[in-house]
């Protein structure tokens, strides 16, 4: 028997119902496999006929518990995430047979050493940049290492049907997403930044993926039904596009901010957004080369050189009709702030629209000025 | 019709009248503890003045740290619109305005006569007032003194990013000795470099101007104007660029 953890009643009800079924899943004998970021190719999890689960890492809450074993000058994410794990407060890393993290960025690389002292841990070594001759190579070994791992942890067969099969299901998953997220593109927008932010994370909640997608379909017809009968024709506030770090854990001091002080966040340049979804994975080729390709293509800073994010930036801000780009950057994440010149550098010069770049934690300390920094911005828009 | 700017900052509170012309009136008072408190001492001391702060004839913008505390303003705008105006206001040129607040640094780029992009200075207070404010009394003298000091000194580098550790930093420097004037020369200096480091991370275009609480100081002038090697302006109204700004605003806004 599964025993929930001591402090469940203080978790939201989304989050509630989302262990709630994620229990009753283990219970039936479902296998759970934790992960933490857009690199993780998810299909080789469900092929292993087992739920991935996005884990906890977005709350100030556990990151006092992590700086007993990590230094205080640290990402933030990779704190709460690591706080999580090591507090026990995390019910879906609780219930994860096996972990899956990737080398993202140094801070979590050398955390999952330490998160393998509580879980198995499987770390994915990613390779620095998509340039070099061995660069995909590398990275479809690692496909089939994970493969290799998840077969022996979870003590299941993976074949290469059940691959395509998962390939194709994760496809139409990530086509019904594109579709959600266009809605912001529309002109005003019906949808705020921060149910675009929430609702991707809730569909983490979900573990049947037929559920979320349709999920996803019913709220876009409604969204763009909507549009044509309360919309259309009326004036638009400021349109930003997000950019930056992942912004799960400062939804509420800064997304949801930006739109109370008056303007719209139409798109996410960063993991909440399209940048994993924006393309398919090959359904002709080779199931373990087509994830290899796929993943290698995901425009994560890590990467370098990594012009491909401008690109993406670029196609954004056209399609999106935005008015300005903020940029936000999560304390001692490294290559996100380094990339920042190179994105504020794009968007006013070539794009010629303001830029503003507020770094910041999980800490509420700097509330007023952050505050300070979007009034000042959209006063700027106005 | 007369406009009042407001500019509540974290030490000194700024105000202006502008009667659609010409500033007609000014005054600085200390923040205090409560902006809110500040707020009415200021509409007390308008009305000694002869305005009316009620009244239908006066409109009232208020900026700065403590803008929300002023609840008879018509319209609350941030300090980097307010001083962006303000300080384009005196010298009518595109360049960037540096405002050493006591809390916040701003360094706000002008074009076309609009704020285009503004950089503040970090959570740390390293750069800004407070951080003089903080080194003045650990070397027990006033504001003023300190920049007397410095300019017979030779400084002495402090190479904290962080106040507190600057702070231990000029204590180990005390401990072994070192003359005041040369410490003060060091803080002043560190404290150009902060300023400095932000302002060379705009793409510095036309005139620089320097506005805020220090831009009377002619020695601080000079050795920022020294450190980024180019001339930075400073006007008599500079403490007031906030809230000139913020009278300028509101009588575009509210003229009819």
């Amino acid at each position: 028997m599964l025993n929930l953890p001591e402090n469940f009643k203080s978790y939201s009800e989304a989050r509630q119902e989302g262990f709630i079924r994620l229990k009753g899943l283990k219970e039936s004998g479902k296998k759970v496999v934790g992960v933490f970021c857009s690199y993780t190719p998810t299909e080789l999890i469900l092929a292993a006929d087992a739920v991935p689960v996005g884990l906890c890492g977005a709350s100030e809450d556990p990151i006092s518990y992590a700086e007993k074993t990590l230094p205080k000058n640290l990402c933030p994410l990779i704190k709460s995430s690591y706080g999580f794990a090591a507090s026990d407060t995390c019910p879906y890393f609780y219930f994860s047979d096996l972990v899956v993290g990737e080398t993202t960025c140094d801070g979590k690389k050398k955390m999952f050493e330490w998160m393998n002292e509580i879980k198995p841990t499987h770390v994915m070594q990613l390779p620095p940049g998509r340039t070099s001759g061995t660069a995909l190579a590398t990275w479809h070994s690692e496909m089939q290492r994970l493969k290799d791992v998840l077969s022996r942890t979870l003590q299941v067969e993976i074949t290469d049907d059940d691959l395509r099969q998962a390939i194709h299901l994760k496809n139409r998953e990530r086509k019904a997403i594109l579709d959600f997220y266009d809605i912001g593109s529309l002109k005003p927008t019906p949808l705020s930044g921060y149910e675009i932010n929430t609702l991707i994370d809730n569909n983490t909640f979900l573990f049947d993926t037929e559920e979320k997608i349709a999920i996803l379909e019913k709220r876009t017809a409604e969204l763009l039904e909507d549009y044509e009968k309360n919309f259309k024709g009326k004036p638009s506030r400021p349109r930003i596009l997000i950019t930056g770090c992942p912004t799960g854990g400062v939804r509420e001091k800064i997304i949801r901010r930006i739109e109370e002080l008056g303007a719209n966040i139409v798109g996410f340049e960063n993991c909440s957004g399209p940048r994993e979804q924006k393309d398919l994975v090959d359904e002709n080729k080779d199931p373990l080369l087509a994830l290899a390709e796929k993943y290698l293509r995901v425009n994560c800073s890590v990467m370098s050189p990594n012009p491909q994010r401008i690109e993406a930036m670029d196609e954004m801000i056209e399609n999106y009709q935005v008015d300005g780009v903020i940029e936000v950057i999560l304390q001692a994440c490294h290559t996100f702030a380094i990339e920042s010149s190179r994105i504020k550098k794009f968007v006013t010069e070539q794009k010629h629209l303001p830029y503003l770049c507020l770094e910041t934690d999980y800490s509420q300390g700097d509330t007023g000025q952050i505050d300070t920094r979007i009034s000042a911005f959209l006063e700027i828009l106005a | 019709m007369n406009y009042v700017g407001i500019d509540i900052g974290s030490t000194a509170a700024k105000t202006i009248v502008f009667n659609g012309e010409k500033v007609i009136a000014s005054f600085v008072m200390p923040t205090g503890w409560s902006s809110k408190e500040t707020a009415v001492r200021i509409k007390g001391q308008l009305e000694s003045l002869g305005f009316n702060v009620e009244s239908a004839d006066i409109k009232t913008i208020a900026t700065g740290y403590g803008r929300i505390s002023v609840e008879y303003a018509d319209m609350v705008l941030t300090e980097i619109t307010c001083h962006g105006k303000g300080g384009y206001h005196l010298f009518s040129q595109d360049g960037v305005i540096i405002d050493v607040g006591g809390q916040d640094t701003k360094v706000i780029t002008i074009k076309h006569g609009t704020v285009s992009n503004f950089l503040m200075n970090d959570k740390c207070s390293a750069g800004t007032g407070k951080f003089i404010e903080i080194m003045a009394n650990r070397l027990a003298v006033d504001i003023d003194e300190l920049f007397s000091l410095a300019e017979g000194g030779t400084p002495i580098p402090i190479s904290s990013m962080c106040t507190v550790f600057a702070e231990s930093e000029i204590i180990s420097h005390i401990g072994a000795g070192q003359p005041k004037t040369d410490l003060a020369a060091g803080i002043v200096q560190s404290v150009v470099s902060r300023v400095a480091l932000l302002v060379e991370r705009h793409d510095i275009k036309g005139i620089c101007i320097l506005t805020g609480g220090l831009s009377h100081n002619q020695y601080f002038r000079k050795q920022l104007g020294e450190k980024l090697r180019r001339e930075i302006h400073t006007h008599d109204l500079g403490k007031y660029a906030g809230a000139l700004g913020a009278a300028l605003i509101a009588a575009d806004k509210f003229k009819h």
